[in-house]
């Protein structure tokens, strides 16, 4: 079978597993929906407010700050997951919490790796802010808290863009979350499509589950429904934007 | 002004989106059809890829979840993993593949209650037209041996696994310490790892199960089986110690090994795949005869 063959075996299996509504094809699509969703309104409310309080407040280790978090947007998934996995284990510091093999953990990894993210692209957004907008609203007699709201709203494209940006990394991103979560789905469905329901496999992992098994078509598959997710999302944004 | 109703609108349809993924968690597992009222408890269970891979666990698993209301997590990453996992405390119980690490795990007081459960043979896969010729070659050792001397391409699991260890001790025996070009590390599981030699029409060593799972996606043929010293792959269970990790659930991982070692759950074993390979995969303990574990 040539690739060619694989590509569109997987393109028509796509098909067929979306419309077939297949449960856990949606179980683990809905996981990763609800993990990098939570991981993105969570690290969303962190980095804008983060990137706010570092443009307009002047502080000691600012600038250490803003080389953290650029060196942030970097951070090698796995090791993130790694990292995490050795603190949660019931022989790390934070075991008590059990939360190692769940969605929350999924939800901390992703949230660690996409806030620098956002951050790091509203600094930018909001640096952008053109000088004599700010002034203009200065020579009106605007008060600081004017200043703030004005730039914020005209950088809000740029904030809007970071959140995607945030969004999509979490959406795509496998290392982190195969090794907090284990990629773990109810009997049925342990060694790849059954009739178990995922407990903590999304998309990214199940597509590595798969791939491994020599099970091409269904990875082309489920890597098509995931491109749609993100394609959905970004038209769905883009209306977003052009209703102002 | 109907502007920002229109946005508000957007908003809150984003929002209910992500609250429906939510709250469709809970109700998705709930809804499950479970006969008793109560809650079902969670066993936590590591193991080797070619459990997970040939789906022997999705039969096995379901009669003990069925009978004794419990959901078995499941999670699968190879053996030298999984015994890590068992040691850091996050699993109940563990089924692997490799002796030695296992007694060195139970040595150093991460498990207890190891048991015997099943075995099968490794085999040699390869290409068909066999560069290396050693279809007729008496032992493993002389295999590889036979590999290494015409540098044919060998794509080994590297990643500490029981199939990984085995290989290892093999070339051990032989005497070569396997180096070159011809030599590949994966460090994957034994579905990539078998996926890779096919793509480079190089030799491996696959335990027989995930090779019959994977038999009619690749060209590698079996080239070389039973040698009984040094092809058997003997699985065992254990739990994880309950001295050690006050938190697992060690009355559970009992009931499970009991089960496992159950003429219900061996009779499992013994007719797994028989339908869709047309041989078993694995052998339980109970039919292993002479066969036994070390």
């Amino acid at each position: 079978m040539s690739s060619i063959d694989f590509l569109f075996q997987g393109i028509i299996k796509a098909f067929e597993l979306i419309f077939s509504l297949n449960p856990y094809i949606i179980s683990i699509t809905g996981v990763s929906i609800r993990v990098s969703g939570t991981a993105t309104i969570l690290a969303t409310l962190t980095a804008i407010p983060l990137a706010c309080g570092i443009t307009f407040l002047n502080f000691k280790g600012k600038q250490a700050l803003i080389t953290l978090i650029n060196t942030g947007m970097g951070l090698p998934s796995v090791f993130v997951g790694l990292f995490i996995f050795l603190m949660i284990v019931p022989a790390g510091p934070f075991g008590f919490l059990k939360m190692y093999y769940t969605q929350e953990a999924m939800i901390l990894a992703q949230y660690i790796l996409i806030t620098p993210v956002i951050c790091g692209i509203s600094l930018a957004a909001i640096k952008a802010v053109p000088q004599p907008v700010i002034d203009t609203v200065y020579t009106l007699g605007g008060s600081r808290k004017d200043i703030v709201i004005t730039m914020l709203r005209e950088a809000r494209f740029g904030l809007f863009t970071s959140v995607l940006a945030g969004l999509g990394r979490a959406l795509a991103e496998v290392g982190a979350i195969l090794i907090v979560g284990g990629n773990i789905a109810y009997t049925g469905s342990v060694g790849g499509i059954g009739e178990g329901l995922s407990y903590t496999r999304s998309l990214t992992t199940a597509i590595t589950l798969e791939t491994s098994k020599g099970e091409v078509s269904t990875s082309i598959a489920l890597g098509i429904i995931l491109i749609s997710l993100v394609l959905s999302i970004n038209i769905l944004a883009n209306f977003f934007q052009r209703m102002e | 002004m109907r502007n920002l109703s229109v946005k508000i609108l957007f908003v809150s349809i984003l929002i209910s989106i992500f609250a429906g993924c939510v709250q469709q968690a809970p109700t998705g597992n709930t809804t499950t059809p479970i006969p008793t009222a109560s809650v079902p408890l969670e066993l936590r269970l590591a193991t080797t890829t070619s459990t997970c891979d040939t789906k022997l666990l999705d039969v096995l698993n379901k009669k003990f979840e069925e009978t004794n209301n419990v959901k078995i997590l499941t999670v699968c990453e190879g053996t030298g993993k999984a015994i890590a996992t068992g040691e850091l405390g996050a699993v109940d119980v563990v089924m692997v593949h490799a002796v030695d690490s296992e007694l060195k795990a139970v040595a150093n007081g991460s498990f207890i209650n190891r048991s015997y459960m099943m075995y099968n043979y490794f085999v040699i896969i390869g290409p068909e037209n066999d560069p290396a010729g050693i279809r007729n070659a008496s032992n493993a050792t002389e295999v590889f041996s036979k590999i290494a001397s015409k540098q044919s391409a060998f794509i080994s699991r590297g990643d500490s696994s029981g199939t990984h260890i085995m290989e290892k001790s093999i070339w051990k025996a032989a005497n070569i310490t396997p180096a070159g070009t011809w030599y590949q590390s994966n460090g994957k599981g034994m579905g990539d790892t078998i996926i890779t030699a096919d793509t480079k029409e190089g030799y491996t060593l696959s335990d027989r199960g995930t090779y019959l799972s994977m038999k009619d996606k690749i060209k590698l043929k079996i080239l070389f089986e039973s040698d009984q010293k040094y092809l058997f792959n003997p699985y065992h269970v254990m739990s994880a110690n309950p001295v050690k990790f006050p938190n697992v659930k060690y009355d559970l991982a009992m009931k499970y090994i009991g089960y496992v070692l159950s003429p219900q759950g061996q009779d499992i074993i013994r007719n797994y795949g028989k339908d869709k390979y047309g041989e078993a995969l694995f052998v339980p303990e109970e039919d292993a005869g002479d066969v036994t574990g070390p």
